[in-house]
């Protein structure tokens, strides 16, 4: 039988399958951190059950930590408590964490390829949405839930229903202004954040061909967004040359041996999906979210819909409390739209390959008049990167504040946040009501784009700059 | 886990679709290591002012839904982040039926952890049960698991679809790491030859 890539993880994962009960999958990398473990641990502790594979697991701290004056002990007694109770997890359990102070710390999405932990034809878990992200190395990378993050810890095996397989085809070239995070919000703009729900999505075509280790991240990334399970992108030469040399990537026989095995992951030519859908990577345009969904979104030189194009009343609903939240009106320009706060970062748009072309754009500019402008690279390897690039005095002099890493504004649990009425053009994943704090009104957009809306203090279309 | 009965509660109403997890627990209070004490920031940029109050135009602070079991909401119900704050929350404040006509993959597996049965049901079944609060604020549904049925005063009640591994796990309130683990020879025997195929993962 032909399979797809999906098919053939699942099958080599399958540890139990019979009927009546639920399949149990094998998961080969458990990736943590500080939010959504503590209870887990308690759990395991409560029931006197021990981590069954301590070197599966690797750990960060991300969501909580501070983006400046890391020494300084943290101010909320809470979060500081949460950030205790993961070291102690970790060193009861033997587990590898990248803490605070660490020099691989980072958002646990960027860190975890940085050391190659994750390799193709992997199942990989982690209590958190964005797990997804792996999904770029041929890996069947997944969110799950902190009971989930306890039975995995306990078991190594996790009870899954399969899901079906929707393939995303984006061919032709994709313009130099358009990125990965455009693709990824074009896709979601097509199918609707509901619209990959219960499937895992395989992305293929020339334009993801094309992409970057670093842009099929950010693609697989947003997978979750659109509702799926899971992204998938095949792995091919420049997986196997990303990969190469990292810390827990194998070499000499070994490294042989795994690259045979990785090279038959790709879906079957003729393998059947339960759902294709095609864009043309010609087509798709810098995007900016305008609403509270990251379905609401449109094309830079499009307009801010009216309640009425909509067919579908939820949809009309949904238009009309997410203007009235957004504090805009229907059939104004984007690019007519202030910014008063830029954040660059997150594990969507925080790598080095982000801070390069949103660099590109800042090199001899300055930020706008009342605009600040917050760069928090991903990981502390990639803000060495950037600092041995000489990115930092570019984003510094041009007025932007240059931060360690750390989710910060992505979720806004750090302190780093917007104020009521505050507005965003953001890298990050979501712009849900309050995500960047209580009242904050955020839409996403490329690095690329955040960069020039930083410097004319609006969104601009830069194919025209 | 305590197993789920039959039980006949009030059903509050919240029209509104896609309601994603920052809405249902906010990440100010993901911070604790606990997992009890949720219920109180249930929904809390709806449900409260910015004094502190509650916010009276925030559907269940309706006193019609207070003491309310299950919750009626629109599609794609617990979209967004993983948190299993979110179904945390929804059960300490007191809901264990959610009914929709779909959820988010993650949220839906994580409400069965925490003994909450999110119903999956069609458009006009959801549209006749809305219809049935809406006009009748306060009104008690039953909910019969075993018999996988539905009952309301107006007659809007069916049967509704389940997974019968799902559903007798929440019936006898069974652990499912315990489970999990009468599978243990298997996973023994799994690892063992998972690590003559790739013994560079295992080194
Ligand atoms: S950067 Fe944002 S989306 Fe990514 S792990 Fe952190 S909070 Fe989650």
């Amino acid at each position: 039988m032909k399979k797809t890539m999906y098919e053939k993880i699942w099958d080599s994962h399958l540890v139990v399958d019979e009927p009546g009960q639920a399949p149990l999958l094998y998961v080969d990398r458990h990736l943590m951190h500080e939010v959504t473990s503590p209870q887990a641990f308690e759990g395991l502790r409560v029931a006197n059950r021990k981590v069954r594979n301590p070197h599966s697991i690797l750990a960060t701290m991300d969501h909580c930590v501070p983006t400046k004056d890391r020494d300084r002990p943290i101010a909320d007694p809470i979060a500081r408590k949460q950030i205790e109770t993961m070291a102690e997890n970790c060193r009861e359990n033997g587990l590898n964490l990248y803490d605070m102070k660490n020099p691989n710390n980072g958002v646990i999405h960027i860190v975890v390829p940085e050391h190659g932990f994750v390799h193709p034809g992997m199942v990989v878990v982690c209590g958190d949405s964005h797990t997804a992200t792996h999904g770029a190395f041929g890996a069947l990378a997944f969110g799950i839930g902190t009971s989930e993050v306890e039975h995995v810890m306990a078991t190594q095996v996790l009870p899954q229903q399969k899901s079906k397989t929707m393939l995303v085809r984006v061919d032709g070239e994709l313009s130099k202004f358009s990125s990965a995070k455009d693709i990824a919000l074009a896709i979601i703009g097509e199918i609707g954040t509901a619209g990959g729900t219960g499937y895992v999505i395989e992305y293929a075509g020339g334009a993801v061909n094309a992409l970057s280790i670093e842009g099929r991240m950010t693609l697989c990334n947003m997978a979750i967004e659109a509702g799926a399970r899971a992204g998938l992108v095949a792995p091919d030469y420049k997986t196997y040359q990303y990969l190469k040399g990292r810390e827990y990537v194998p070499s000499g026989n070994d490294w042989d041996k795994a690259l045979a095995y990785w090279k038959t992951l790709s879906s079957d030519e003729e393998a059947q999906f339960d759902r294709v859908v095609t864009l043309d990577a010609a087509e798709i345009a810098p995007q900016v979210t305008w609403g509270t969904s990251p379905e609401q979104v449109v094309a830079v030189n499009g307009r801010v819909p009216a309640p009425e194009e909509f067919d579908d009343e939820i949809k009309r609903q949904a238009c009309k409390s997410a203007l009235a939240y957004m504090g805009l009106t229907s059939n104004s320009k984007i690019t007519d739209i202030p910014i008063d706060l830029i954040f660059l970062g997150s594990c969507t748009n925080g790598r080095i390959e982000d801070f390069r072309i949103a660099a590109e754009v800042t090199k001899g500019k300055n930020v706008a008049k009342g605009v600040t402008a917050i760069a928090v690279p991903g990981s502390y390897h990639v803000k060495e990167q950037a600092e041995k690039e000489g990115l930092d005095k570019i984003f510094i002099g041009a007025g932007w504040e240059w931060r360690d890493p750390g989710c910060s504004m992505c979720l806004a649990m750090n302190g780093d946040e917007l104020t009521v009425g505050q507005r965003s053009a953001s890298t990050s994943n979501r712009n849900f009501e309050g995500r960047q704090g209580k009242g904050g009104r955020t839409h996403l957009v490329s690095p690329a784009m955040a960069a020039a809306a930083a410097v004319a203090g609006h969104f601009v279309d830069i194919r025209n700059l | 886990m305590e197993p789920y009965k039959k039980h006949e509660s009030i059903a509050a109403l919240m029209n509104r679709s896609n309601v994603d997890t920052d809405q249902i627990i906010a990440k100010q209070f993901l911070k604790k290591v606990e997992r009890s004490g949720f219920g109180i920031h249930l929904f809390h940029d709806w449900r409260y002012n910015a004094d502190g109050t509650d916010n009276l135009d925030f559907e269940l602070n309706k006193p019609a839904f207070k003491g309310a079991r299950i919750l009626v909401v629109g599609d794609n119900f617990g979209c967004g982040s993983s948190r299993e704050h979110a179904p945390w929350a929804l059960a300490d404040y007191g809901f264990n039926a959610i009914i929709s006509t779909s959820y988010a993959d993650i949220f839906f597996n994580n409400c069965f952890k925490n003994s909450i049965l999110p119903l999956t049901v069609s458009k006009s079944q959801l549209d006749a049960l809305m219809e049935e609060v809406s006009v009748n604020e306060g009104v008690r549904f039953v909910i019969d698991l075993e018999n996988q049925q539905i009952t309301t005063p107006a007659g809007n009640g069916f049967q509704f679809e389940i997974d019968s591994f799902r559903k007798e796990n929440l019936l006898k309130g069974l652990d499912d790491i315990g489970l999990t683990l009468k599978h243990i020879d298997k996973i023994d025997q799994f690892e063992k030859e998972n690590q003559q195929n790739f013994p560079w993962l295992w080194a």
